[in-house]
């Protein structure tokens, strides 16, 4: 189905799965319960996980197909993201036409760069990559400020004109971003029980372009063009005495990359329309790096994972502070709960970075293919155990012929 | 104590409204169905519904400003308990209006949840949103750069929340990107300025040349075009403006060819880090040993803060700049500024040590928001809103002051500090050289460096 | 000219703290083909020796002053320093006075430690992993040594003075002929340039002319063989590890006066070494070392007034710049070496 191979397409059914269900998957808790904190399902989070998804199965692309690490990677992100909130700006507040040009700009910046670095490789081609974005990031907050608005970020103010669409809404306010009417921050609640389920406009059209983009991939992954990116990363050398030249191919999946990018900037500003300077910092580039490692580089869901799993850490436990603390442990005896409160502070709240680092470090040493073997083992574990207990009962797994 | 008293006479009026305001929105939650409430169920974004509301503290809790950060939160979670009836009410005591009793915000218990900006505006913007969408914030405070506070406050006005902001000091908060549902506590660069010049004047004389370093970003030309505009006023000349970028660590470059340029003033338009730095490789050049045009030369810093001398250490000895408050204020300039001190006692003996005014300024920030409510009687932003625009209120430390409609912005005292040359401990690195009065820092909303914005209308969301 | 001049010695001085950082990154990124992201924590690290050995030298118990008055209105308690008390007034602030230099001595040690430490119980089963794994690594580590220090010391920076005899600054321009104040340049950091001249020169020696040396960079043409030779290289590399983490930690104390050091000062010129190296050329010491002073004139050269006003930005940019036309014209940087992390 879908042009899919049978794994490739259970793979496939399950991000559609999670996607569709994630309002109720990353709400596990009820809303008044005191993990209601660990609750992820609100738009805003669910709309940073895909988004950062498809940044990251972009990035994958290029540095799990061919192993060429850029690390300017955010500068197209950023890109698009201005192009948006420019589209915003002068021509209507509907997010196609922005998420179009966002595509379209980062793919243009992407053949330029992509041409100029690709001359080199390996580490060379780092840090021509990673030179761009911080060329970018830099003039963007200062010289190109006209352009960007700086330090503050772009976002649309009431003077915008707008040519086919409103400067201000009826009583005075910003008008928002739309899908043809459907306003991106709409969203209807769902509560049952004691729990709360957030369905919003906005989150569903960025998983919808994340399965497309993932869906993308697959096709890419398996497809005669992404066999030769793997003939590149193998061994490039061997390529070219065979006659073939490797530049266009990897440029051609440098540009897709890119405009992946491009297509998670236009999403960010659909969802927010403000593109700030700092989306295209070294640090924001080496974000994406990290998460594809952290997921599993050169794997299909592993950038979709490790995405999802820095956003949590950012977003979820830089929450939990002191006094949440306290109300969790306030059954217990003053002392202990003062001990333990003590114990880890340091890991959350202001210390989020800590736990990160600790996990990034966690990660890779016990699991070298990052989350995504973590899977694997369990699911490995799950199937020895299970064996040994079907198998009485079950002779044999292949019925007679 | 204290409290006690007004108490008793306060909730008789405002506590029955609040109590008969929450009977009614409990009444229209039985009235709805229980599945599929859709967000049009109540009148405003996070209409509080139980017996607590909730506040956002979004500060940086990490990065260069992790400290400011944590001084604000300390601040607002004491201003939390302040509202709550709890320690010693702060300056609840000295706060002119008395609409609140210690009973919470319209007899809702105060619950706050925090986040961090990680001082980046996407990072900013991302914790708020949570704490709107996830927690149900009714109002967000705090921040530590004007960036940040410009992107949150967009956010909340598009969201449908007040915006409370904290440490913001750029024109463009209350100016080019002012919004109904943003306030600004804090002063800004123009006042910076407007205080400064009489002083300057009578320290330097009018006959200086000045060189500017600048961040190059919006708050750093907003502090520039202010300090020199106000300083030409006075009849120096502006000899150079240098632009330096916002990631430079090391600024001797920049800093060797002041003394051959024929300035005989060096005005760093500098914030953090960058402040600290720059000042710290001056005064390694030596420049406030040298005589230039036969007179000494001197260093100008427009914005201090607490932090920041400290980071600073022996190099602000004798350093001119601006403050917004500082905790020895009533101490040494009278009962004009009456609040400080119960503010100072209060959190000097909760925290140990005496508050910066970052803390001040999100304390009296979250202050005045729940005053605004109980004056309403209503969470609605619109409504906050309207019992905030042209509030006169005092006692919440820095003498009388007004939140002006026409900008959301306070107008009030700004206080000239100059580095302490023997500081007895490391709280009294500052010391307070002149108090400017309100009148001489006050512009109108339409003036050249403020123009160009629209507060719109407020947004009470849905 | 003066302002040429000026420009130079600015150059200089950058150039010799970016040298500095980008030899110690060489030694293990270039070398050992480790991509290490907690270079710059280690720099940050030899910053805070500095600033550790000045809080243990004033040390202090508090004594009651019932004339003063804290903010409060307690009596102020005032810190009397215990080093004060051992050796006297004036010896005893001298000693805290002199706590920068007294801290190259504290942290070489400090440094290997923390060093050989990080290769044997980490870097060492990563040498065989993909860079990428390094880089989640070491950028992990980078992260958690900087919130130790961050939890400690907190995110404010720490002022940490010269000695008293090397503040101010000296004036170039009276000896060269120009009008006083035209080309003055602070003593410390003079100091900062020489001191980086003689751990350069230092490290160079040491490779050039010991035969641990010679180990060293016959396991850096050809590790194989020389293991094959019967030599124990793993060990040497450890000790350079060692070495590489005490030339960033030099490097980090020497700077503390330059700039009060913060938590996060590491990743502030982590990636700018990055480029210096891979400017540089991998594996080559010598183009590590002209790598940095090259940017650092260059830097200093662009942010010039004159310049500036021809390219406005140009010294927000200048380093990248460079590296990409260095980079587009050196396939190999400036003197690197043929397949060392090219794929």
């Amino acid at each position: 189905m879908f042009g899919l191979g049978k794994k490739d397409l259970s793979l496939f059914l399950i991000v559609v799965g999670l996607a569709l269900f994630a309002p109720f998957l990353l709400n596990p808790f009820p809303t008044g319960s005191s993990l209601a904190q660990f609750n992820a399902g609100y738009p805003d989070l669910m709309q940073r996980f895909v988004i950062f998804g498809i940044f990251a199965i972009g990035f994958n692309l290029l540095f799990g197909l061919t192993g060429y690490l850029s690390f300017g990677h955010a500068a197209f992100l950023g890109m698009g993201s201005y192009a948006a909130v420019w589209m915003f700006k002068l021509l209507s507040m509907n997010v196609i036409p922005a998420i179009l040009l966002s595509m379209v700009v980062a793919g243009l910046f992407a053949v330029v760069i992509g041409y100029v670095s690709l001359r080199r490789s390996g580490i060379y081609f780092s840090i021509l990559t990673l030179a761009f974005a911080q060329m970018s990031y830099n003039l963007a907050y200062s010289v190109l400020t006209p352009i960007t608005n700086g330090e503050t970020g772009l976002q649309i103010t009431l003077n915008d004109p707008r040519i086919f669409g409103v400067s201000a809404t009826a009583d005075g306010g910003i008008p928002v971003t739309n899908l043809f009417g459907l306003e991106m921050r709409s969203a209807t609640t769902l509560d049952i029980a004691g729990w709360s389920f957030s369905f919003s406009a906005g989150y569903y059209l960025c998983a919808i372009m994340m399965i497309l983009a993932f869906y993308l991939a697959i096709r890419i992954f398996r497809s005669p063009f992404g066999l030769m990116l793997r003939a590149i990363k193998s061994n490039q050398h061997r390529l070219n005495y065979t006659g073939l030249n490797a530049r266009p191919y990897t440029l051609a999946v440098f540009v897709i990359s890119g405009m992946y990018a491009g297509l998670a900037g236009g999403l960010l500003a659909s969802m927010d329309p403000l593109a700030g300077p700092e989306r295209m910092q070294w640090t924001a580039s080496g974000e994406v790096v990290l998460m594809t490692i952290l997921g599993g580089a050169g794997t299909l869901i592993g950038p979709v994972l490790g995405a999802g799993f820095i956003k949590y850490f950012e977003n979820i436990f830089s929450k939990i502070n002191d006094g949440v603390l306290h109300s969790w442990f306030a059954f217990l005896p003053d002392g202990i709960e003062n001990l333990v409160v003590g114990l880890i502070h340091p890991f959350v709240g202001k210390g989020w970075h800590l736990t990160l680092g600790l996990m990034f470090m966690l990660v890779v040493i016990f699991l070298p293919g990052g989350l995504v073997e973590g899977g694997q083992r369990i699911g490995r574990l799950m199937r020895r155990r299970k064996k040994p207990a079907q198998d009485p009962r079950k002779p044999s797994p292949n019925p007679a012929e | 104590m204290q409290i006690t008293k007004w108490e008793d006479s306060m909730s008789n009026t405002l506590t029955r409204r609040g109590v008969l305001r929450s009977g009614a929105v409990a009444g229209a939650g039985v009235a709805l169905p229980t599945i599929f409430t859709g967000s049009s169920a109540s009148a405003f974004t996070n209409e509080p519904t139980g017996d607590t509301v909730t506040l956002g503290f979004n500060v940086p809790q990490t990065g260069p400003y992790a400290d400011e950060g944590a001084d604000e939160l300390r601040a607002l979670e004491l201003a939390v308990e302040h509202l709550n009836g709890g320690g010693d009410g702060g300056m609840l005591q000295t706060f002119s209006s008395k609409a609140l009793d210690g009973t919470g915000i319209l007899g809702k218990k105060v619950a706050y949840v925090s986040g961090d900006t990680q001082t980046k505006s996407d990072a900013a913007r991302a914790s708020a949103k949570s704490m709107i969408e996830k927690d149900g914030a009714v109002m967000i405070t705090g921040g530590s750069s004007s960036g940040v506070a410009v992107a949150v406050q967009g956010l909340c006005q598009e969201a449908g929340v007040i915006f409370m902001a904290g440490l913001t000091h750029s024109n463009d908060t209350t100016g080019k990107d002012k919004k109904a549902n943003g306030f600004r506590h804090f002063f800004n660069a123009y006042m910076s300025a407007a205080a400064l010049a009489p002083v300057l004047s009578q320290l330097y004389g009018d006959e200086r040349r000045a060189y500017h370093l600048t961040a190059d970003y919006t708050w750093g030309w907003t502090q520039q075009e202010s300090i020199a505009a106000a300083t030409e006023a006075l009849g120096w000349e502006t000899v150079e403006n240098v632009l330096t970028p916002l990631a430079q660590t090391d600024f001797s470059s920049y800093i060797a060819p002041v003394l051959n340029s024929g300035a005989d003033v060096l005005v760093l338009n500098h914030y953090g880090g960058n402040m600290v730095n720059s000042l710290t490789n001056a005064v390694q050049f030596g420049l406030r040993e040298k005589q230039v045009n036969g007179k000494n030369f001197e260093i100008v810093v427009p914005l201090y803060s607490e932090l920041m001398a400290k980071g600073a250490g022996a190099n602000i000895k004798g350093i001119v700049g601006s403050q917004n408050w500082d905790w020895k204020l009533e101490n040494e300039r009278g009962a004009k500024y009456t609040g400080s001190n119960a503010f100072v006692k209060s959190f000097g003996e909760k925290y140990g040590f005496p508050p910066s005014q970052a803390a001040q300024t999100c304390y009296a920030q979250a202050l005045l928001y729940a005053d605004a409510v109980a004056r309403a009687g209503s969470f609605n932003p619109c409504a906050v809103g309207e019992a905030l625009e042209d509030f006169a209120f005092d006692g919440l430390g820095n003498g009388p002051t007004t939140y002006r409609k026409g900008d959301h912005q306070c107008f009030k005292d700004v206080l000239v500090v100059r580095g302490a040359e023997n500081p007895s401990d490391e709280y009294n690195l500052v010391e307070i050289v002149e108090v400017t009065p309100v009148e001489q820092v006050t512009y109108d909303p339409e003036h050249p460096m403020f123009a160009g914005g629209n507060l719109g209308s407020c947004n009470a969301g849905v | 000219m003066d302002a040429i001049i000026l420009q130079i010695l600015n150059g200089l001085d950058k150039g010799s703290a970016y040298a500095l950082i980008a030899l110690g990154l060489t030694l293990i990124f270039g070398t050992l083909g480790v991509v290490n992201f907690a270079h710059g924590a280690l720099f940050m690290i030899g910053a805070f020796c500095a600033v550790t050995l000045s809080r243990l030298l004033t040390l202090s118990h508090q004594v009651l002053d019932e004339s003063r008055k804290d903010f409060l209105g307690n009596p102020l308690k005032v810190d009397v320093p215990y080093v004060t008390e051992w050796f006297g007034e004036t010896t005893g602030a001298a000693i805290i006075d002199w706590a920068v230099p007294l801290a190259i001595l504290f942290s070489i040690p400090v440094m290997i430690l923390i060093g050989v430490i990080m290769e044997r119980g980490l870097i060492k089963h990563f040498y065989k992993r993909p860079h990428a794994d390094q880089i989640l690594v070491t950028f992990g580590l980078a992260i958690v040594l900087q919130e130790i220090i961050k939890y400690f010391y907190g995110a404010n920076p720490i002022p940490t003075p010269a000695p008293e005899v090397f503040r101010g600054s000296f004036d170039f321009g009276v000896l060269l002929g120009f009008d006083p104040n035209a080309v003055i340049y602070p003593y410390w950091r003079l100091v900062y340039f020489g001191f980086a001249a003689l751990i350069i020169g230092g490290v160079f020696a040491f490779l050039q002319f010991t035969t641990f040396g010679m180990v060293v960079r016959a396991g850096m043409a050809d590790r194989e063989t020389v293991g094959l030779l019967g030599i124990n290289i793993d060990k040497r590399f450890t000790i350079m590890f060692g070495l590489a983490a005490a030339v960033a930690g030099l490097a980090g104390v020497m700077y503390a006066p330059i700039n009060s050091p913060n938590y996060h000062m590491g990743m502030d010129f982590l990636v700018l070494s990055f480029v210096v190296v891979v400017v540089g050329g991998m594996g080559s010491l010598p183009g590590a070392v002209l790598a940095g002073f090259l940017l650092g004139i260059l830097e200093s050269f662009a942010s010039m007034n004159q310049i500036k006003a021809i390219l406005p930005g140009i010294d927000q940019i200048i380093i990248y710049l460079v590296a990409i036309i260095i980079l587009l014209t050196r396939p190999r940087g400036l003197m690197g070496r043929k397949g060392v992390m090219e794929d």
